[in-house]
């Protein structure tokens, strides 16, 4: 249906949408958050829910303790390479389709604590990050911010044709391998699917 | 095994409206004397888990990933029904190798590190590392700057305590109201830290010998703004919470601590003045210019969750009758001493150990310098890992949903548990 | 200090004394001694040091001492200074420290060490956790980073590194796993990092 028709048809008071645009505002106005917490990042993710910044004006009020009931993982906080196996675990109990965003410089790549022996330099080594937010920590409306950013991006996700979406894929991976504890670091130290290390030639002596 | 409640004593006392009952308030002088010395105590009792002669023993891992524990820490517990037999926390889940690099770089670098230890309290962070820093090079402190301390670090406890609160209680099954209560409060407070430091969490505020900067103009007024409308917060929290039934039923008599142990288990804190203990480095080490500010230490006398609320709230009010004296008397001045120099500091070799009372506890820094530009170690004293160092003796015998409330009662950041 | 060398028979004590000025020097024991010092320390009526504050490992590398002398020589009938450097190898020990404040009395610190041997394998120190419960946490804890063995630990297991884990981290000289990833800009210890990551010429 041409847009003319459609803005046409909306002054006389009948609404017309699509399958998909309907399914799509459905899933985009009520993300639930999966209640994980990891470092001080959390604090102002608990800030944003709070009566301050509201997240609830989002749909995004309802964090869930557990991942079966959530379709959003908040990565709030440094990653250790303790913590990394249940984080991609708690990630593989989440039914599809299921969003992650990385808050704060440690799970985009280890941050200030880049240089420790016992953190993860970023948590998409593992899973793969649909938004990241900046900042140490970011404010809650960056946060606020970057769940307008996955909603833009669920409000365009495609149903059918070659763009779908992964859980809509049959080939795509639901679920992603669990790192081992190994004796000196984790036994893979990253998933190569999911992320590969910068190709990088120096040539300088 | 629960301990008899020594309910009348407390009830009657509130029931009348009186909040500050007896001897939960004492001034200086201690009761210690009358303390017997901490020794004999059984040693971590290994119950056998087989001890439990009907049923089965149940192994539960609560955490990493567990909505009451504060972040990601874990305890694993043996259970006999609801019973908590026995309770093991394990650490680590966010173990950053602060120490590690904190040796690696520069002292001054240091300093943002240490914001994250305990996110709720990076300005009392701070001071205890400059603290530490400054005993190692004996650096002075400016007056104005002693004063800005104390200012920064009274509301930094005003909000550690009031979010603790709320988390407790959230623990307790409220549910989201106090939390949110203390949240707008804290919201205020980052007001001021953002207007002064420019970061509302990750403050970076001190330095050797020092703060960053002087307060902006006007920013006194709004902290007194703050501190004049805070009581107003405290008593709407109290007349909420303070006599509520379920918070009396599920505190009283839980997770009793007794003094002997401890002090032997090196708490530290709040918690270890619920429990009796007269020892609040404000007063006992009198770093800072706490020795010219007038207040009084509460006391608690069962050692039991409620008495950890209890004395939480009444530190609170102390705070603010701190941030008055220091409003009224902060000088005008430099903020840094001139002769402290910040980059290519190189302390002689020695060694030092800085703490102070931050709202969970006993901060301590030890530093060993070796003469260069970075500590050849660096340790941090955490208290909250300390004191988990009995969450085991206060759990055992109670249900799991007491110990849901002892652990909230501890007051723990896993940033500074883990390190 | 001369009270606790009558206190506990035969022990040995060291004073080590501390560089910066106005802060305490530290009493080593030996780690045979160390528990009946503790207990001594702890229940003294004049110290009652009842609170451990802090314990903490300290790792000392094997040190090369070079001491220059000065010592006349006669060469070729000749007397002569020459300046003669002598190279000892001081061999390095891990330390656990501890630091002892007393609830009571109000008064503090009493720095205590504990030496092992050497930093391979003779790396036991004497727990004290039987006399000070709070010092349990964290001498588990120097055990995990740095791999000191506390004899008498009612329960020592790995505090913060997950339990396969195989290394000593808060050793000096510890190697991390080179999970290094691009930087860009690479200066001073990553830009070192980043050459032994990056051979010149390597293709990905
Ligand atoms: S990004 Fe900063 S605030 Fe967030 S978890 Fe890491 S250190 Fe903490």
């Amino acid at each position: 249906m041409d847009e003319g028709l459609r803005s046409e048809l909306s002054k006389q008071g009948v609404f017309t949408t699509t399958l998909e645009e309907l399914y799509n505002w459905g899933r985009r106005s009520s993300v639930w958050p999966l209640n994980f917490g990891l470092a001080c990042c959390a604090i102002e993710m608990i800030a944003a829910s709070m009566a301050r910044f509201d997240i609830a004006r989002f749909g995004a009020e309802v964090f869930r303790p557990s991942p079966r009931q959530a379709d959003l993982m908040i990565v709030a906080g440094t990653v250790t390479k303790k913590m990394a196996p249940q984080v991609v675990r708690l990630f593989n109990q989440m039914p599809e389709p299921k969003y992650v965003i990385a808050m704060g410089a440690c799970a985009i790549s280890g941050g200030p604590f880049k240089q420790g022996y016992n953190v993860l330099k970023g948590i998409d080594r593992y899973l793969p990050v649909d938004v990241h937010i900046p900042g140490c920590p970011p404010r809650p409306e960056a946060l606020l911010h970057a769940l307008m950013t996955l909603q833009q991006k669920i409000a365009a996700q495609r149903l059918t044709g070659p763009e779908r979406p992964p859980h809509a894929r049959d080939d795509a991976p639901a679920e992603f391998p669990v790192p081992q504890y190994g004796p000196y670091d984790l036994n893979p130290p990253h998933n190569p699917e999911v992320w590969q290390p910068a190709a990088v030639v120096r040539d300088e002596a | 095994m629960k301990p008899e409640l020594d309910e009348d004593a407390l009830i009657g006392a509130l029931s009348t409206g009186e909040v500050e009952p007896e001897g939960l308030v004492a001034g200086p002088a201690p009761a210690l004397a009358t303390l017997p010395p901490p020794r004999g105590f059984e040693l971590t009792p290994k119950s056998p888990a087989a001890s439990a002669a009907d049923g089965e023993v149940l192994e539960v891992a609560m955490g990493p990933h567990h909505p009451s524990t504060h972040g990601v820490f874990r305890m694993d517990v043996v259970l006999d029904g609801e019973r908590v037999l026995r309770l093991k926390p394990v650490f680590g889940y966010l173990h950053r190798n602060h120490e590690k690099i904190a040796e690696r770089t520069t002292y001054l670098a240091s300093m943002p590190y240490t914001d994250r230890l305990d996110y709720f309290c990076s300005l009392t962070n701070n001071w205890a590392y400059a603290l530490a820093v400054e005993r190692l090079a004996g650096i002075g402190v400016p007056e104005r700057a002693e004063y800005l301390r104390v200012i920064t670090a009274e509301l930094t406890r005003l909000l550690n305590h009031s979010c603790l609160i709320g988390f407790l209680l959230h623990d307790m099954g409220t549910m989201g109201t106090p939390l949110m209560y203390a949240f707008r409060e804290r919201e205020k407070i980052l007001d001021l830290f953002e207007a002064l430091t420019g970061a509302r969490m990750m403050c970076n505020y001190m330095r050797f010998g020092g703060c960053r900067v002087d307060a902006p103009a006007g920013w006194l007024d709004q902290v007194r703004q703050v501190v004049d409308d805070f009581p107003r917060f405290l008593e709407e929290f109290e007349n909420l919470i303070t006599t509520n039934e379920i918070l009396l039923a599920r505190s009283q008599g839980v997770g009793v601590l007794p003094a002997a142990l401890a002090i032997s288990a090196s708490v530290t804190g709040p918690m270890l003045r619920a429990s009796g203990v007269d020892y609040d480095l404000r007063k006992v080490d009198g770093y800072g210019f706490y020795p010219r500010f007038e207040f009084r230490v509460p006391l608690g006398d069962h050692g039991d969750v409620y008495d950890r609320y209890m004395v939480r709230v009444l530190e609170m009010r102390e705070s603010l009758h701190i941030l008055h004296q220091a409003l009224r008397d902060i000088p005008d001045g430099p903020v840094l001493d001139p002769k402290a120099k910040l980059r290519n500091f190189r302390p002689k070799p020695g060694e030092a150990y800085g703490r102070l009372e931050a709202p969970k506890g006993e901060l301590g820094f030890y530093l060993i310098s070796d003469g260069g530009p970075n500590p050849y170690r660096y340790r941090v004293r955490p208290p909250s890992l300390i004191n988990l160092t009995i969450l085991e003796d206060m759990c055992r015998g109670h249900t799991v949903a007491d110990a849901v409330v002892i652990l909230g009662s501890v007051d723990i950041v896993l940033g500074e548990v883990d390190r | 200090m001369t009270r606790l060398a009558a206190a506990v028979p035969g022990i040995q004590l060291e004073l080590v004394p501390n560089g910066s000025p106005g802060n305490p020097a530290s009493l080593v024991v030996d780690p045979a001694q160390a528990v009946a010092a503790a207990v001594f320390l702890r229940d003294d009526p004049g110290l009652l040091l009842d609170h451990v504050s802090n314990v903490t490992g300290v790792d000392w590398l094997d040190t090369v001492l070079k001491e220059t002398t000065r010592v006349k020589q006669v060469i070729d009938g000749v007397e002569r200074e020459v300046e003669q450097t002598t190279e000892r190898r001081k061999p390095g020990y891990l330390e656990a420290v501890y630091h002892l404040f007393s609830m009571a009395r109000k008064q503090g610190p009493v720095v205590l060490r504990q030496r092992t041997a050497n930093r391979v394998d003779k790396v036991h120190v004497a727990s004290l956790t039987p006399v000070f419960r709070g010092a349990e946490f964290q001498e588990r804890e120097v055990f995990d980073l740095f791999g000191i063995v506390f004899d008498g630990h009612p329960d020592l297991r790995r505090l913060l590194m997950w339990d396969e884990f195989q290394d000593h981290p808060m050793r000096k000289d510890y190697v991390e796993p080179d999970d290094y990833e691009y930087e860009p800009t690479p200066h001073d210890e990553v830009l070192d990092k980043a050459r032994r990551h990056y051979p010149v010429g390597a293709t990905p």
